[in-house]
């Protein structure tokens, strides 16, 4: 109930949260309280439509990208297509964009591998100066923007940063930049599509997995087969 | 119509009545037994103890903490729960024995009337929302145990909002009209030709527990009709007929089953959940034994309407098949796909008489804003459902209640996603969540 | 000005298992207790209900009901000559952050400890030897033995409804459960969960090779059930939602599913959400505690005095508010004395990775605690005289629910990680990738402990917790070994393809989440010199001051920690009634 009104609070200035509520501690005994209507439904977008992090022209690379690394093929359609830069949008302009859930103080001091990144910056700080250094050294290198280039100088530079093998100037962690698109493209293209991506639930379909279903007692006797259950999402109208 | 022709015959029945029909009605003797000497305020001495203890037992059948108290309070009896009726809130008073804010200054009498007989102190009428109308079935015995409890509740001092209903309900005196319809001002009379128990079982149901304030349906003017304790419509909810009708009534359950629902909040089939989730956890639950189990039997006797049950909706409808695949979705890991639920935990949905009267109410508001089953001691859990209107359109919980009330051998009329949409509208519940 | 509630007869800290399992007991004992918990409230039907559980991104890869490390986190180093830096993401502590606490949203694995376990310095000495001890391992014994314990565990697996198979009970070996287990008094209340294909395949791998594979006991019903505080559980259906998730449907074992709805009925219990305990108040003689000092979430300072303090925030917690609080002397790294903060270890874990070719194993269906295991390479199960090492591993395999996002990197090796031949590799592996999982022993070491950061506090100001830990030598061998018996099995499963894992062949990181079972820091024992706590979880420094949860293991074993949790507060909720109550001051006396 207060959480609700913190969340609804946010919801105001624009700005969606998962974390729990402010408010002063609430007292609970006497019975496990209850209200009727109330859920914590998964966190909506600030608003409906249009781009609300990413530029139209960072809306486009992170759809390139998402395709290169999900292509159509008659397994699926791409991840461009499934709506992995419109899921990357939305997850930026939320909570996961400005590290909500992180550790963010000072000082940020360059560590070992096992002590984990150490970065000042934001994903969505991340993605705004990641691409920027994306697009210089394809220029410098092909004279032209990643979107720009053909379908195989696009592999050509996303093998190179998988490889860490192409300088995105002082600021970037080139592999790390690369990590951060992947899992973000893989995540848009295998969530549940009410987060704006995996839509027509293609990657579920692709790797036969039954998406938002809870049930599964009546199937046990059917160890070992194939089940070709019809996925499922969050919100379903053509259940 | 109907409207017009029950205003015009109440018009005509006021012209014409007797004096002595109005006599006979608001006719309060019956309380002159009390004595009207001793205030309420007055302390209690160490030997009332027994007839306070019996006190308390009678004043959880009546329930009367549920509406004297406001929601969230923990002072019990302090008033101010705003009674929701279709004429405007009615506050329930203070009765706590204060002088100044409750009835303090009160004497037995004056309580017996208010009680029985629906007058305050002064002799003006109360509204009927005050179930007095059952409450006239309380033997004499019974009220003065009820008045010694009253006399040991810690007085509190808090005043009540007053009452504002809209003209012409604002007019007291007009509840003597009322009164005169639908007012029974007669004292519980055992029927010799039933058992102890059954007789026992009637005058709580009757009296007490004022089972049919719900369960029986309203007039226009909120007077009970004869179709005693077939279901009624209180808003939100359907209050399910409890008659023995063996397709909306509980006429298919043995009187231990009976039983474990008013002491458990739920059975193999059913879970208390709305208005009476509160019944059951304030009142019916704390009830002995053998008085729960003679309210089975005179439940369990009592024939219901004659109405034929519909035939069920073919599977191929459309509904039914949207239902079964949004049903095989959301409810199945509580509900189980056989629509057996989960026993005293999750409704059973299969052969669940309160989900196929013609009167879908419960299912809908269940359905769009959740709902917490009964809390007992028995039955500690009190297992919630989530609320499914962020998830589901009109149109989806309309066939999954129409699913339900049609599969598994149930039938009933189908929801149309217009009632849906007026009952998400009058729960001020939010839209099915948009795409991004 | 100071707000101050009025007083209570026990103040508890962080209501999870422990902090509701004692809370049960001592409120049903008649004392008023007030619960103080950092999350918010949360239960089945609002915030973890069907409807909204079935959501991978929320709930594991953003870890929905987990406390972000921006609230708080521990800074960490391999050790003490590194500057140890904050564990800035999401990492493998992982503490709850509502009411029900990690017990919402864990697993389910539903152990005992065996009684090797419990004793590890006196069997491991009378069976082989000081020799057996590598250089700088901390062993020492808990000061409660598994018999002791074993009618704790029976009421702890009651409350939870625990499904499982006895295999050793009131003496008898009992076919298909495991004979390696410390007797029990009763079976198990519930039946074991349903076979999969996975847990069939590796059952009847581990026969023919001649070991003892059993169900896991899990923290799932396997039918409707009503436990002994009258609570009742829903019949799990096997949906896979399990570990990051709450369970929606009341079959999942939780403090929210079998003890809050009992608690909440009580009249003498009280829980504060949303407010963070930063201190234990002590007396002006420093031998009592007088209650905890917290921050509501509008910042500001509540006193909450009380008789009684129980300390069952998370491991890392308990530790933390110890050391803020100046309770114990904290451990000296260099002199090796001190307590608070030593003997703090994690859970050394080995397997492989298996890639069938042609199976359908659907493991979207299953439970977090869905498993067959073997004990036969675990605890003190086998000889280890000639391997250099003490402990081993419980080996299993677990079809807990495969998620889209989650197994997306488990690949044959040498499979690209995007591109038509990854959808290609992955759509395969989807149903034929799999792991086992050597839950193994780790016994803690005189180089690796906790302490306060010096430098990076959370949003109160308040120091961090600092980790220094590595894998020692011990747990490495006994990880090597585990690895190549997983290996081994893996092969006969029949898998196309195996890959040895072994979290222990590199160094320690927060970021490597092969289990999250952290332990020790303040832990219990039968010396001062050596431990935190009594053998009741008793402080030995202020009588009223108790401290549940992994925090008092000094060692961990090849096992999940919550059932030794659950049966250690259920143990010290008695000895409180039972003795503290009639005669309150030190149930020890040394």
């Amino acid at each position: 109930m207060k959480r609700r009104e913190f969340l609804s609070s946010l919801a105001v200035l624009g700005v969606a949260s998962t974390l729990p509520a402010t408010g002063k501690a609430a007292e609970v005994s006497g019975g496990q309280p209850w209200e009727p209507g109330k859920i914590q439904t998964p966190p909506t977008p600030p608003r409906k439509g249009g781009l609300q992090f990413l530029t139209q022209h960072e809306f486009d690379t992170v759809g390139a990208i998402a395709e290169r690394f999900i292509p159509a093929d008659e397994l699926s359609i791409s991840g461009k297509e499934a709506g992995c830069a419109t899921f990357i949008d939305r997850q930026l302009a939320g909570d996961y964009g400005r590290a909500a859930t992180l550790y963010r103080r000072g000082r940020f001091i360059k560590g070992t591998h096992e002590q984990g990144p150490q970065s000042a910056l934001t994903p969505a700080e991340r993605y705004r100066q990641g691409l920027k250094a994306l697009d210089a050294a394809t220029r410098k290198r092909f004279g032209k923007a990643f979107v720009a280039l053909s379908t195989e100088q696009q592999e050509q530079v996303l093998h190179a940063m998988e490889a860490n093998d192409i300088d995105l100037g002082p600021d970037v962690d080139t592999k790390a930049l690369f990590e951060l698109l992947l899992q973000n493209v893989r995540e848009g293209f295998l969530a549940d599509p009410i987060y704006g991506g995996n839509k027509g639930m293609a990657s579920w379909k692709m790797i036969g997995f039954p998406g938002a279903r809870y049930d599964f007692r009546d199937l046990l006797s059917k160890k070992g087969q194939k089940l070709n259950i019809i996925p499922t999402s969050l919100i379903d109208n053509a259940l | 119509m109907k409207k017009i022709k029950i205003i015009g015959s109440l018009a005509v029945i006021a012209a014409a009545v007797a004096a002595v029909l109005l006599w006979r009605n608001g006719d309060a003797s019956a309380d002159e037994v009390a004595d009207n000497q001793i205030q309420m305020k007055q302390p209690l001495s160490q030997r009332d103890a027994a007839a306070v203890a019996r006190g308390k037992y009678i004043a959880i059948a009546g329930d009367c903490v549920a509406c004297h108290t406001a929601p969230g309070s923990k002072q019990p009896f302090s008033g101010g729960y705003a009674i929701s009726t279709p004429f405007g809130d009615i506050f329930a008073s203070n009765i706590t024995p204060d002088a100044e804010t409750g009835i303090g200054n009160w004497t037995e009498r004056d309580f017996y009337r208010a009680v029985r007989h629906g007058k305050g102190k002064e002799g003006e009428n109360l509204y009927p929302a005050m179930p007095y109308n059952a409450y006239v079935k309380v033997s004499d015995k019974d009220m003065h145990d009820l008045w010694m409890y009253m006399r040991s509740v810690k007085p509190v001092r808090s005043k009540v909002p007053e009452t504002q209903l809209p003209f012409p309900y604002n007019i007291r005196l007009a509840m003597m009209g009322w009164n005169l319809l639908f007012f029974d001002n007669s004292g519980f009379t055992p029927d010799p030709s039933q058992s102890d128990a059954w007789n026992r079982g009637a005058y709580l149901v009757q009296g007490l527990e004022h089972c049919a304030a719900c369960h029986t349906a309203k007039n226009l003017l909120g007077g009970d009709t004869r179709a005693y304790l077939q279901g009624s419509n209180l808003g939100d909810w359907h209050a399910p007929d409890i008659t023995s009708d063996p397709h909306t009534g509980i006429g298919q359950w043995s009187e231990e089953q009976i039983v474990q629902y008013l002491k458990l909040g739920s059975n193999h089939v059913a879970v208390a959940s709305g208005p009476m989730a509160e019944a059951v956890t304030n009142s019916t639950q704390h009830l002995s034994d053998d008085d729960l189990q003679a309210i089975a039997s005179y439940l369990k006797s009592l024939p219901g309407g004659d109405k034929q049950p519909p035939q069920p909706l073919a599977a191929s409808h459309p509904q039914m098949k949207s239902g079964e695949n949004i049903y095989s979705v959301n409810c199945t890991a509580c509900h189980n796909s056989n629509g057996k639920g989960i026993a005293n935990l999750a409704a059973g949905l299969a052969n669940n008489p309160g989900l196929q009267a013609d009167d879908a109410t419960s299912i809908i508001t269940t359905i769009l804003q959740g709902g917490r089953g009964a809390v007992t001691q028995g039955n500690p859990t009190s297992g919630a459902m989530p609320s499914f209107a962020w998830k589901l359109s009109d149109q989806q919980v309309a066939a999954v209640a129409t699913y339900i009330r049609n599969a598994w051998g149930n039938a009933a009329t189908p929801v149309s996603a217009d009632e849906v949409a007026k009952q998400r509208a009058k729960l001020k519940l939010p839209e099915q969540m948009p795409e991004r | 000005m100071k707000n101050v509630r009025p007083k209570a007869d026990v103040a508890i800290v962080g209501l999870g298992w422990c902090g509701s399992l004692i809370a049960e007991e001592l409120t049903r004992a008649g004392l008023n207790v007030v619960a103080i918990e950092r999350g918010p409230w949360f239960e089945t039907a609002t915030d973890f209900p069907p409807s909204v559980d079935t959501d991978e991104l929320r709930w594991d890869t953003r870890r929905g009901m987990l406390l972000p490390p921006a609230v708080e986190t521990s800074t960490f180093r391999n050790n003490s000559n590194q500057k140890a830096l904050p564990t800035r993401d999401w990492n493998l502590n992982e503490m709850g952050y509502n009411v029900g606490g990690s017990g919402t949203h864990w697993a389910g694995m539903a152990w005992r400890f065996t009684p090797f376990d419990l004793e590890p310095y006196t069997q491991t000495v009378k069976r082989y030897g000081e020799k057996q001890i590598t250089d700088g391992l901390i062993l020492q014994d808990w000061g409660v033995t598994y018999d002791e314990l074993e009618p704790f565990y029976d009421r702890f697996e009651k409350i939870a409804g625990v499904s499982g198979k006895a295999g050793r009970l009131n003496g008898e070996t009992i076919p298909d459960g495991n004979p390696f287990e410390g007797n029990r008094s009763s079976e198990y209340p519930l039946p074991p969960l349903e076979g999969m294909r996975l847990t069939d395949i590796f059952r009847d791998a581990t026969k023919a090779m001649g070991y003892h594979p059993f169900m896991v006991p899990a923290g799932q019903a396997s039918r409707a059930y009503v436990n002994p505080l009258g609570v009742r559980m829903g019949p799990c259906t096997y949906c896979g939602y399990c570990l990051y998730y709450g369970c929606g449907n009341f079959s999942k074992s939780s403090p929210n599913a079998c003890v809050i709805p009992a608690l909440m009925q009580r009249e003498n219990f009280t829980v504060l959400t949303e407010s963070a305990v930063v201190r234990v108040n002590k007396a002006a003689d420093g031998k009592t505690a007088t209650g905890v000092t917290y921050i509501d979430r509008n910042n500001q300072e509540w006193e909450q005095p009380a008789d009684i303090v129980v300390l069952s925030a998370f491991q890392m917690q308990n530790v933390r508010l110890l050391l803020l609080s100046k309770i114990g002397q904290p451990y000296n790294p260099i002199t090796k004395t001190g307590v608070v903060g030593r003997a703090y270890s994690f859970q050394t874990v080995s397997g492989a990775n298996l890639f069938f070719e042609d199976e359908n194993l659907n493991q979207f269906i299953g439970a977090g605690a869905l498993s067959q295991q073997i004990d036969d390479f675990n605890g003190d199960n086998f000889d280890h005289s000639e391997l250099g090492f003490i402990g081993g591993a419980g080996i299993l395999v677990v079809a807990r629910g495969a998620r889209p996002i989650g197994n997306a990197d488990l690949l044959p090796p040498g499979t690209p990680r995007w591109g038509k031949d990854w959808k290609k590799a992955y759509t395969h592996a989807f149903q034929n990738a799999t792991f086992i999982f050597g839950q193994g022993t780790s016994y803690s070491h005189e180089d690796y402990y906790l302490d306060l950061d010096p430098e990076y506090t959370d949003d109160y100001g308040l120091p961090l917790l600092r980790v220094t830990f590595d894998y020692n030598e011990n747990d490495r061998r006994s990880a090597k070994f585990i690895e190549e018996k997983s290996v081994a099995i893996g092969k006969a499963m029949g898998a196309k393809t195996v890959v040895g894992t072994n979290s222990a062949s590199g160094h320690y990181s927060p970021y490597n989440l092969a289990s999250d079972h952290t332990i020790g820091g303040a832990v219990m024992g039968t010396d001062p010199k050596t431990s935190v706590l009594n053998r009741y979880q008793q402080s030995w420094d202020m009588h009223n001051l108790f401290v549940l949860g992994a925090s008092s293991f000094p060692n961990n074993a090849g096992y999940n920690p919550t059932g030794t949790i659950g049966a250690l507060s259920l143990w010290t909720a008695k000895a409180i009634i039972e003795q503290y109550l009639k005669n309150p001051g030190p149930l020890v006396k040394v």
